[in-house]
This record gives structure tokens, C-alpha cells and sequence, in this order.
């Protein structure tokens, strides 16, 4: 069961981040790590790797200024190596570019059986690359697993929705996005941190995986941020005075938005 | 020259968790470990740990999540231990420590005062037969060496071990303030026989082994400290260490763990410093947040700079064992200095938080309770003067 995880490196969340006024986009030149919401992914393919008595799992991730940090967590966590694209043409690529190079990359790994990915990165949140993935490798796709099987070359996903779940399944290989939450990712341990520094990192750019620059980065982008915009203000909540109903109000509420 | 176009920060700007930019004398894979066992603590530490202090309990499960993470032993080679550099050894005992010094007490003795005597001075059998388990965390150590009459003088023990016609040794003697020994499977024991000191594995359920709690603590509550009594406990001669002809034996390991305590104490005395700062940012007195008065900066600024300085002679020291030319009189010189700091940054962040520094609610009373124990334990701050004295005067002040 060979497995390959696309994982993104963002900017630490728990640092105050900062917009390029230039570009309109997030700063990303600084120190990154693993995004958390892939760690959810990479954690379901170890367990899978595991489940399955043997097979390698193996990350793709596009970062800027070969970014290694991120990937040696993923690493350190017990995936067995990575394919690294970084190249100055891919600044400011947008997501459908994005996908294009993630798939490019998922190509130069043998013999994938399953692909996962988050569903969205906690940096750029559109939520659209793994389904491009899939459409530019051809290959299925299923959405917000909540929990993976495989059996014989069939995968079977419970898929969450917002009353419960589904349950799909597709022929493998197939690219599966992972919800955040759905399994306690593991700490990488001390013996596994060791290990990663030794663990390959395959980094190629744009001309090793035959992309035309041109088709990517700023040249390359379909779409435009015009204006970027402080989140407003938050407004004045609603007071409700109890009087004797105020919990079904309460429920009434938070139906409404949806958390209950 | 403060001309370098890179310069990054301009006057009156500074990060306050690491003003002097200590991390980039981290390698990767250390700063991969520190954020490990940082976000380690925060999930499964300091959620729970005001509770384990106010009931005086350390769940002994916290040993397999350690073992399980590569925590104990992590600085030996071989044997299930992660192996790990003495610097990544301290950088995880700092943010344990960030955590409670309970916690990091708990892998100090299991990896330094009880798996070291076993990896350095045991037989291979002994070595097969412990250490993995011990570093899995499923077989929990302790070291025996206090006694109630013997605390900064260990030479002067009493527990005996004698050795009969048939070859057993039989131990006799008491213990007194050893950490984990209730909750322990096995225990190094150190004991005077005809020929010197000597040191013994003994498993705790040996007949005649008992380890009554000792109560009434205030200080160290999430962390077990007992007594160990022993009478007549018969153990074969493969339970007692072979390498180990003197009272070099036990020093030895508890300078091991000194080690990890001179990079711990700075680790307490960060929580505190940065309970104090945030503290102070928002508590507002007289119209204005406390932290915009010029006591209240002299305190922060004061811990803030211990905590750099701090950490800094750590990370000598630690380098300096990686390329194994580190003296016990320089880890006296770190523990001696590091903890003291520790308390005094404990005890000036507790009066920065006012009576909100007297509750368990906030960290700092417990890192500052805790830290007394650590100023006595593994050499007190008196004694690694002493030792300090000696070695640049040469004259010996201890008696
Ligand atoms: C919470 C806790 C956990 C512990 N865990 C362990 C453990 O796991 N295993 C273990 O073996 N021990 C353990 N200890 C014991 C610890 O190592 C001793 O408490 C320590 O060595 C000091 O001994 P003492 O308490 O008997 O003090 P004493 O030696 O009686 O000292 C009392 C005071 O006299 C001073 N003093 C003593 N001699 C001199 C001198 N020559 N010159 C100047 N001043 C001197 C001391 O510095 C101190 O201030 C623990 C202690 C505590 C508090």
C-alpha cells in the first residue's frame, strides 16, 4: 500500500501573520511548518500504511526557498520520504496551478495506490486543489473523509456531511481528501526526528517536471486579488432576556448557525 | 554594526520569548524536538497538572506517553533509547520543566538516576533485561541514595548490604525523599558493604522492600516522593551492578541529572516570566495596564534577561558534553546558578501577579514551590558553592 500525502508548509499560525502589499497575498518568507490540517492526512496513511502489513508513505508539497521544515515533521511523524518542488517562477500561483504542479509531482512517485490531502490549507483556504488533483491525473475523487478503508483495491470512505456521513467508495487509485479532526495525529518521536534527516527529499522544479514556467506563478494565474480589506469590525451581539424560554433561543441560535 | 541593512528590529522593538535570538544556534532537528515536547506539554501536561498539584498525584500512565515519544533514557545509546544529543537531552528537560518541574523530575530519574546506573554500570544481561522496558515506560526506576540521616554527605549511609556464605546479598536500611519510589517496579539502590559502596536493582515487590508516600509536601505535589525501607531484602548477586566500586558510582548519575536540572530550572523560570508579562499587559491599575510602570518593567525586564542568560550557559554547557569536555565543577556552576535564578524570577513574577499569584489558577506559585525542592535536591545550592570553591581556591570547605 504505497500512499502519497500532499502537504502544504504555511507561515506559523501562532505568529501574527502579514499581507505583501505588492502582491496582496501572505507573506510567506519566513519560517514555515507543517500545516496542521495535513497532519490529519498523514497520520490516516500511516495508520492505512500500517493496517495494510507494508508500503511507503511518501509527501509531495510545492514551498518557497526549498522549505524543508514542514516535511521533516511529517517525516520525523514516519513517512519514508518527499518530492519537494520549489522554484522562484511559482510565486503567486494560484490553486488551479497548484494543482498542476501537486499532480505533476504525485506523478514522479511509483506505483501511488491512494492520494490524500486535507481539504483545504489553513493558510489560503479555497478548498479546490484536491479535486483538481484528481481531475488533471484522472482519477476519482472523494471529499471530507472522516474515516478510510481499503479493501482489495477498492477504497471505502465515510464521508461527512452536515447530517452524518456517506459512505463511498471508489476504485484505487483515487485521491481522498482527509477532514481536519478525525484522528489524534501522532507526535513525531525522538528516534523518528533522528531518522528524518536522513530520509530523501527529492526537490525538483519547474523544468524537471516538464511545466512550462509560463503556466504558473504570476504569469500563469487565472485569477486577480484586486483589493484586500480589514475584516470589519464585529457588531454589537443580541441580548435576549430570558423569560423562561431564553433556552430555546439559545437552541433556536445555534441551529441557525449551523453548530448543533 | 548596528548599520547592517538587514538589521530586522528597530529601536523599541524586541521579541520577548527569545530577545537575543537563541534559536538560531538550534539546529533543525533540535528545534523539530523542543517544539515536540513543547506541544506535548501543552496537551497533556499543563491542561491537568494544577490538578495533580492540588491532589498531590502524577498519573503513573504519563510514563508509557513518555516512553512512547522517546522521552526516557532519550540520551543513552542502544537498548529502545531514542539516543539523542546532550543538548536535544536538555532542550526537552527545559520545556518539561515549562511545563512542572514534577514532570521533569519524573524523566530525570527515571532516564539519568535510574536507566543511566543500569546503561553505564550494569552487566548485559541487566541492560537486556531493564532498559528497553524502562524506556517504553512500561517499568518505572527510582534511586535510592538519600537517608534520613544522610543528605548532603551521602558517604555517610547507613543502608547496609551483606553478603551471605551462599552468595545472596542481604539489604537493610532506609531511604528517604526518593521520587517515584511508591509508584516504581524497580528501584537502584546504593548501599555500604565490607568493600565500599555497591549498587543493587531491586525489584519492588522483593520480599521485605516496602515504600510508604511521604505526605505533607508543599512543594514537587504533582510528583511522588517516598521512603524506601528495607529489611532483610535477599537478592542474588546478579541484581547488584558490577561496574560500580565506590561513591563515584552514584555521583556520576546524579550529575547526569543535574545536567538535565540546570536546563529544566530555566525552563520554569520562562513560564513564569511569561505568566507575568501577559499578566501584566492586561491587568489595568490607576487607568493603565501595570506593565506600563516602571516597577513592574524593572521585574519583567530583570526575569527576562535571567531567562536569556539563562538559557544561554545552558546551551554552553550542553555543547561543551556533546564534545564530552564537560566538568562536574562546570555543571555545579549551572545547576547552582540556573536554579537560583529560577526563583528569584518564580518569586518576582508571583508578586507581579498580585494575589492572582497565590492560586494555582496561574503557574507561577507552583513553579515557585516546586523550585525550592529543586534548589535543595541533586546538590544544594550550598553545596555546589562549595564545590565551586574548592575549584578555584583548591581548599576544601566542606567540613
Ligand atoms: C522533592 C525531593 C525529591 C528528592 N528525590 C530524591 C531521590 O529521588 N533520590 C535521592 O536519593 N534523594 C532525593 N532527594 C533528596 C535530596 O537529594 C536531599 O534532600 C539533598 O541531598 C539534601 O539533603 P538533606 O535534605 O538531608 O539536607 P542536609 O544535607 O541536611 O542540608 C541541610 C542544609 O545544610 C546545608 N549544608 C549541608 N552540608 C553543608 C556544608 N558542608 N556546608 C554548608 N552547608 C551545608 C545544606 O546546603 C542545607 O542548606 C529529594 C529531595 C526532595 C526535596
Amino acid at each position: 500500500m504505497n500512499i502519497v500525502v500532499c502537504v502544504k508548509q504555511i507561515p506559523d499560525p501562532a505568529e501574527p501573520g502579514a499581507l505583501d502589499p505588492n502582491t496582496k497575498t501572505l507573506k510567506r518568507d519566513g519560517k514555515l511548518i507543517l500545516d496542521e490540517s495535513d497532519s490529519y492526512g498523514v497520520e490516516m496513511a500511516l495508520q492505512l500504511a500500517d493496517a495494510a502489513g507494508g508500503g511507503e508513505v511518501t509527501l509531495v508539497s510545492m514551498a518557497p526557498n526549498s522549505e524543508t521544515s514542514g516535511l521533516r515533521t511529517a517525516l520525523a511523524m514516519g513517512a519514508a520520504k518527499s518530492v519537494l518542488v520549489s522554484d522562484p517562477a511559482l510565486s503567486g500561483t494560484d490553486a488551479l496551478g497548484t494543482a498542476k504542479i501537486l499532480a505533476a509531482a504525485i506523478k514522479r512517485v511509483e506505483g501511488a495506490d491512494l492520494i490524500l490531502t486535507a481539504t483545504e490549507s489553513s493558510d489560503g483556504y479555497t478548498g479546490t486543489v484536491p479535486e483538481q488533483i484528481a481531475e488533471l491525473l484522472g482519477l476519482p475523487s472523494i471529499t471530507f473523509a472522516k474515516s478510510i478503508a481499503i479493501d482489495g483495491g477498492t477504497v471505502k470512505v465515510q464521508r461527512q456531511t452536515e447530517a452524518g456521513y456517506d459512505e463511498c467508495e471508489a476504485p484505487l487509485p483515487a485521491v481522498v481528501s482527509v477532514t481536519a479532526g478525525v484522528v489524534e495525529p501522532r507526535y513525531p518521536s525522538f528516534k523518528g526526528i533522528m531518522a528524518a534527516k536522513s530520509k530523501p527529499v527529492d526537490e525538483v522544479d519547474c523544468a524537471a517536471l516538464g511545466i512550462d514556467p509560463g503556466s504558473v506563478g504570476w504569469a500563469g494565474g487565472g485569477q486577480e486579488i484586486v483589493t484586500v480589506e480589514a475584516a470589519p469590525a464585529r457588531e454589537a451581539g443580541e441580548v435576549v432576556e430570558d423569560d423562561g424560554t431564553g433556552f430555546e433561543k439559545i437552541v433556536a441560535f445555534l441551529d441557525n448557525l449551523k453548530v448543533i | 554594526m548596528s548599520t547592517h541593512p538587514d538589521q530586522a528590529r528597530k529601536f523599541g522593538e524586541g521579541d520577548p520569548h527569545d530577545f537575543l535570538d537563541i534559536d538560531v544556534l538550534l539546529s533543525e532537528e533540535e528545534r523539530l524536538l523542543r517544539d515536540t515536547v513543547r506541544q506535548f506539554v501543552g496537551d497533556k501536561i499543563l491542561p491537568d497538572v494544577a490538578d495533580w498539584f492540588e491532589a498531590g498525584t502524577f498519573p503513573k500512565e504519563m510514563a508509557r506517553e513518555m516512553g512512547a515519544l522517546g522521552l526516557l533514557g532519550m540520551h543513552l545509546e542502544g537498548y529502545g533509547c531514542a539516543g539523542t544529543s546532550a543538548v536535544a537531552y536538555g532542550l526537552a528537560c527545559l520545556e518539561l520543566e515549562a511545563g512542572d518541574s514534577g514532570a521533569r523530575s519524573f524523566v530525570s530519574v527515571q532516564g539519568s538516576l535510574a536507566m543511566f546506573p543500569i546503561w553505564k554500570f550494569g552487566s548485559e544481561e541487566q541492560k537486556q533485561e531493564w532498559l528497553p522496558r524502562m524506556a517504553a515506560g512500561e517499568v518505572i526506576g527510582c534511586f535510592g541514595l538519600t537517608e534520613p540521616d544522610s543528605g548532603s554527605d551521602p558517604s555517610s549511609m547507613r543502608t547496609t548490604a551483606k553478603r551471605e556464605p551462599g552468595g545472596d546479598w542481604i539489604l537493610n536500611g532506609s531511604k528517604m525523599w526518593i521520587t517515584n519510589g511508591s509508584i516504581a517496579d524497580v528501584a537502584v539502590v546504593w548501599a555500604r558493604t565490607d568493600e565500599g559502596i555497591r549498587g543493587f536493582i531491586v525489584p519492588t515487590d522483593t520480599p521485605g522492600f516496602s515504600a510508604p508516600v511521604i505526605h505533607k509536601k508543599l512543594s514537587l505535589r504533582a510528583s511522588i516522593t517516598s521512603e524506601l525501607v528495607l529489611d532483610d531484602v535477599r537478592l542474588p548477586e546478579s541484581l547488584r551492578l558490577p561496574e560500580v566500586t565506590s561513591m563515584r558510582g552514584p555521583l556520576s548519575c546524579l550529575n547526569e541529572a543535574r545536567f538535565g536540572i540546570l536546563w529544566g530550572a530555566v525552563g520554569a523560570g520562562r513560564a513564569c516570566y511569561e505568566a507575568a508579562l501577559e499578566y501584566s499587559k492586561e491587568r489595568v491599575q490607576f487607568g493603565t495596564p501595570i506593565a506600563s510602570f516602571q516597577l513592574t518593567q524593572r521585574k519583567l525586564v530583570e526575569m527576562m534577561v535571567r531567562v536569556n542568560k539563562g538559557t544561554l550557559l545552558a546551551l554552553h554547557l550542553g555543547r561543551m558534553k556533546d564534545e564530552g569536555r564537560l566538568s562536574s565543577a562546570q555543571v555545579s556552576f549551572g545547576k547552582m546558578d540556573n536554579v537560583r535564578e529560577a526563583l528569584w524570577i518564580a518569586r518576582e513574577a508571583r508578586s507581579v501577579l498580585g494575589a492572582n499569584g497565590i492560586t494555582l489558577e496561574y503557574p507561577v506559585i507552583r513553579h515557585m514551590n516546586n523550585l525550592e525542592s529543586v534548589y535543595t535536591y541533586e546538590g544544594t545550592n550550598e553545596v555546589h558553592t562549595l564545590v565551586l570553591g574548592q575549584a578555584i581556591t583548591g581548599l576544601n570547605a566542606f567540613r
